[in-house]
């Protein structure tokens, strides 16, 4: 692992996934979208039905964040990310329908770890409860599903430099101390 | 009688849920650097050093320093002399949440109805309220922006008389562990022993409303917070669970008598985005 972050242009390529390792320091540039609770359950009710998908998944990057309103003169306001293992439920059947990485806070199921080695994906952290600092590093915010849903809507957001760590990697390593290898 | 008008109440709570989410307490800066400076890994430290850069661009710009902005629980302490006059206090305190949360770019966190969760309140209304009648003509308010991710890893235990203080530590110390990083760890703990259901959960957060770090003036209770300080610490979840020593910054423990048969415990976990703040009226 290395904290001198690496610069990463999204979305994520396959090579570039593969490089990166449990405990890695990167600085995120391009596209992310928010979702969360709310979103998540909507998402894969599209996936299991008729209904068409929201988002385009095939690459995308998930930022499970809820963030406050923008005050004049921001594209957003504050933009931490939320407790991720809420999502894990969902999570597999996202990175399954193309999601390459996830970023939210704390540790996760084994079938998350699982799935990030399985289809090739991560699963990043940023710093919980550094919402006016994560805030600093997002350039443009767009509204682009499930407005009635408020705080828990999908945006689109165009970070510049977003810092995380790498949790999960495709190798199956894991950044939190008490997870055991998956063998 | 003192006659207080109930926009002042208002006026008061729209001004502490703005501060608050601006505003990390000084006591609290103040332990995320110590931490900071006795910290030995680097992820520990890089954390660290995010936290208190988060702390002064939140205060400078004011902005909110986490995105959950918390659900407002206030504990009203009102003389019994006070005559409230105009709306009751717990309509003054809600057009206060709504003021403050609209004005300040707050994030509305609440769902009506809990199993439809369909339709948010869209104002952060309504507040938990707790009212104290005490003697005198003030009236106290003590408001907390509580996060969900941190509330979500409390708990609440009916052990047996005879368990003792060791189980208590170690019940408290497990469930911190199995947490990790999901309540965004250094934490700060509220515990609540004796009572019974509710009450141990009422002692729990209102322990978290003593300045930090500040001890139990029971001599007894202050041993048992830094027992459960460092059983807390020796888990290794560390800052954002990604390891280290500093799992907690502060334990704060009250007490109640209870019934023979009981030994209730509870567990109130608050992250290290400790919204709390207090207006005299």
């Amino acid at each position: 692992m290395s904290l001198d972050a690496k610069q990463i242009q999204l979305p994520l390529t396959a090579e570039v996934i593969g490089d990166l390792h449990a405990g890695d320091a990167v600085e995120l540039t391009g596209v992310v979208y928010t979702a969360r609770d709310a979103a998540h359950q909507r998402l894969v009710t599209a996936l299991d039905g008729a209904e068409g998908l929201a988002i385009e998944l095939d690459g995308a990057v998930i930022y499970y964040c809820g963030p406050t309103p923008a005050p004049p003169g921001r594209p957003l306001g504050a933009a931490g990310p939320t407790t991720s293992s809420r999502m894990d439920a969902f999570a597999p059947r996202l990175y399954a329908a193309g999601v390459r990485a996830t970023i939210g806070k704390g540790q996760r199921s084994r079938e998350v770890r699982e799935a990030c080695r399985e289809y090739g994906c991560l699963y990043l952290v940023a710093t919980g409860g550094a919402g006016a600092l994560l805030s600093s590093f997002v350039t443009e915010a767009e509204m682009v599903a499930y407005p009635e849903l408020g705080p828990e809507a999908i945006r689109r957001l165009v970070v510049v430099g977003l810092p995380v760590l790498v949790a999960y990697d495709l190798h199956g390593g894991s950044i939190f101390p008490r997870d055991a290898d998956l063998g | 009688m003192r006659e207080i008008e109930s926009s002042q109440i208002t006026e008061a709570v729209a001004e502490l849920c703005q501060r608050i989410n601006f505003e990390l307490p000084a006591e609290v800066v103040a332990a995320l650097r110590r931490i900071r400076e006795s910290a030995t890994s680097d992820v520990a430290r890089l954390v660290l050093d995010q936290l208190l850069d988060n702390a002064r661009l939140a205060r400078e710009e004011r902005i909110p320093y986490c995105q959950d902005t918390g659900l407002v629980v206030v504990f009203v302490e009102m003389g019994q002399e006070v005559h409230l006059v105009g709306d009751d206090v717990y309509a003054a305190i809600d057009a206060g949440v709504r003021q403050g949360y609209r004005e300040g770019y707050l994030r509305p966190s609440v769902v009506a109805n809990p199993l439809k969760r369909d339709t948010n309140t869209g104002d952060n209304t309504p507040a938990i309220v707790h009212l104290r009648v005490v003697p005198g003509d003030q009236l106290r308010l003590h408001l907390a922006a509580k996060g969900g991710g941190s509330e979500n890893m409390s708990a609440l235990w009916m052990l047996t008389p005879t368990a003792g203080k060791k189980r208590v530590v170690e019940a408290i110390a497990e469930r911190i562990q199995e947490a990790g990083g999901k309540p965004c760890p250094p934490l700060i703990l509220g515990v609540g022993i004796g009572g019974d259901l509710e009450k141990a959960a009422l002692l729990a957060k209102e322990a978290l409303f003593r300045p930090l770090g500040q001890p139990s003036e029971v001599p007894e209770l202050a041993d048992l917070e830094q027992e459960i300080l460092a059983a807390v610490n020796a888990t290794g979840v560390g800052p954002m669970g990604l390891g280290g020593a500093d799992t907690a910054l502060a334990v704060h423990v009250l007490s109640h008598p209870c019934h023979i048969a009981s030994l209730p415990v509870a567990l109130n976990v608050q992250c290290h985005a400790a919204r709390h703040g207090t207006a005299a009226l």
